[in-house]
């Protein structure tokens, strides 16, 4: 069963009109090939023009949407020879941050992501893609390993934020944060982020102070949530949508704050819709801007990443 | 260096400020209530004489009690994009900057001054509570960038006292790029073998917290400084469990090893004496 948002409500009624027929069809012998192809077209239609104008916060509940391609799909599709590597040496292991090492179209890289999971169990067991310190020290330690041995590293990024609890901030969540986006941004490797689904400020910027940042069509990167920048400056969570808005947290709308590198196209109806589709896009994405930066040393891809973020900004017009 | 020209054009300020309060008047202690004068608090750093309370402090007063005999030089701050977002809340962002610029006579949530501390050269960043909460946009992280040029270019530690709410909201996620850009600007003095040192006061919590604020050589904080990522009140509702004695405070900051120590404002300046004069080895005598 897809799982529709309400404002797919159309597209799923006609969806489930077809299935109807088609079933219909099939036991009776009707043909009935020439009503499908008509309503067909009509869903087809209907998505394309709905996802052709999504709002800020349509885009929102895209990013979110629970069949969205997860961090790790883009591991098991897009690497081979993938050896996970645990724990951040000290405490434990966070499975809200998976890494490890592998092979990205041959070549051997770090990668790392945050992973919210797919159904119940495994969200519970991810922790819902929010990380704890020790999932950000995990992620600097490898960012470092990465540095040692030469590789790349690939960073799919998909979080709502850092978990917000009373052992992680006894463990110095900010203190794990800041040391790995300067782990991020001291790596004498290129360093590649893509945004797959939800950049959750300060959890997401951890992964994500890279040489290029990739971020797909629909997902969403902002300093904080929607709802919880509605609750705190209009004091009302249902502002969601305003807020949404106000943020300036879609795709398009950073890269012409010139905050992210590049837009991968997701498949139409959304990244859900075609998992594999989505995953290989981001792949030539990454691939593409991972190939110039192969060709520069450590002193000049730290030199050049610093004066990208110094430059941030400061002619921003919108 | 071009920077320097074209930004950091000296502006040397009165030492004692302006005395708008009346030598009079009565202040509360928000921790125990008691009244004091104001005369008595200007005496006492703003710590409360009954109970010890660390009250929270202006600009102006930071950097009075910071620096030798009171004397510093300010330096005018890197302009930043005025409302990139063309952000409005209940209110336009431009109409709150403007109403917070006229209130506390500050051009955003960050004044840098530099002068000596115990006589080695200095530069000092402080944060500003009691603009839009302290709140990190575009002006505070090029505010960090610019000390930290500031403290390369004179051979000179550079002190950050942070005070911020996080994020500014209104900047979106211009906001959250100033994250990774204070990450740079505290590499930067780093690399030259400087001290970075931080004091953190209350309150200081979101993404300044987790980025430059605690990646100091030395971390320091007032007593009873609320300090921390994640807001009290969100861990309450994401974890449902009653917040234990003393949570997100300085001392509980301490206990868990993430500052180095707690000092009392009176003995701020001392104690950062001392430390530059320990770490300075490296370094240049001051001029
Ligand atoms: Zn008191």
């Amino acid at each position: 069963m897809r799982h529709f948002l309400d404002f797919e409500k159309p597209i799923a009624e006609l969806e489930s009109k077809i299935e109807e027929l088609r079933k219909m069809s099939e036991a009776d012998g009707i043909n009935i090939a020439e009503e499908v192809g008509k309503l067909t077209e009509k869903a087809d239609r209907q998505l394309r023009a709905t996802y052709a104008k999504l709002t800020p916060w349509q885009k929102t509940q895209v990013a979110r949407h629970p069949d969205r391609p997860k961090a790790k799909l883009y591991v098991a599709n897009l690497i081979t020879d993938f050896t996970p590597l645990a724990g951040d040496r000290a405490f434990a292991d966070d499975a809200a941050v998976i890494g490890g090492l592998g092979r990205f179209r041959g070549r051997s890289v770090v990668v790392l992501g945050t992973e919210k999971g797919t159904d119940t169990e495994t969200r519970v067991a991810h922790n819902f893609g929010m990380a704890r310190p020790e999932g950000y020290r995990k992620a600097r330690r490898l960012i470092e390993l990465a540095g040692r041995f030469g590789l790349p590293v690939l960073t799919f990024v998909d979080t709502s934020g850092a978990f917000p609890g009373i052992e992680a901030e006894a463990r110095g969540q900010a203190e794990a944060i800041a040391r790995s986006i300067e782990a991020c941004l001291e790596a004498p490797v290129p360093v590649i982020a893509t945004i797959i689904g939800e950049g959750g400020s300060g959890g997401a910027i951890a992964l994500a102070a890279g040489d290029a940042v990739l971020m797909l069509e629909h997902a969403i990167y902002s300093v904080i949530s929607p709802e919880g920048c509605a609750a705190i400056l209009w004091k009302d969570a249902a502002q969601a949508p305003v807020a949404a808005e106000a943020l300036k947290l879609t795709a398009e709308d950073l890269k012409r704050l010139k905050l992210i590198d590049a837009v991968i196209a997701e498949p139409l109806g959304g990244a859900h819709r075609e998992p594999d589709a989505a995953v290989a896009a981001v792949g030539d994405a990454v691939a593409a801007a991972l190939a110039p930066l192969l060709a520069l040393d450590g002193a000049t891809l730290r030199m050049k990443r610093r004066e990208k973020f110094l430059e941030m900004g400061r002619d921003a017009l919108i | 260096m071009s920077w320097l020209t074209e930004y950091v054009r000296p502006k040397i300020r009165t030492l004692l400020g302006r005395r708008e309060v009346p030598e009079n008047l009565w202040i509360q202690c928000p921790a125990c209530q008691q009244m004091m004068f104001h005369a008595e608090l200007e005496k006492s750093r703003k710590i409360c004489t009954h109970c010890g309370h660390h009250m929270r402090a202006s600009v102006p007063e930071r950097l009075k009690w910071t620096f030798d005999e009171g004397a510093f030089t300010r330096i005018e701050l890197p302009k930043v994009p005025a409302d990139p977002l063309k952000f409005r809340d209940t209110k336009r962002y431009t109409d709150r900057l403007k109403e917070h610029r006229d209130k506390s006579h500050l051009d955003d949530a960050i004044a840098v001054a530099h002068g000596t501390i115990g006589g080695h050269r200095a530069v000092v960043a402080v944060m500003a509570f009691e603009f839009i909460g302290g709140s990190m946009g575009a002006a505070v992280g090029e505010g960090i960038v610019a000390a930290a040029k500031l403290a390369v270019l004179q051979d000179a530690p550079l002190i950050v006292f942070t005070a911020s709410g996080g994020a500014r909201m209104q900047e979106g996620a211009i906001s959250l790029m100033q994250m990774p850009r204070t990450v740079i600007a505290t590499r930067l003095v780093k690399e030259k073998g400087l001290p970075y040192i931080v004091v953190l006061t209350d309150p200081t919590t979101g993404g300044v917290t987790a980025s430059f604020t605690m990646l100091g050589d030395i971390q320091i904080a007032e007593p009873g400084a609320e300090i921390g990522f994640a807001g009290a009140r969100v861990i309450e509702q994401t974890v449902r469990e009653k917040l234990p004695e003393g949570f997100q405070r300085s001392e509980y900051l301490l206990a868990h090893g993430i500052l180095d120590m707690v000092t009392k404002r009176d003995e701020l300046p001392a104690t950062l004496a001392r430390l530059i004069s320990l770490l300075r080895i490296r370094m240049k005598e001051a001029a």
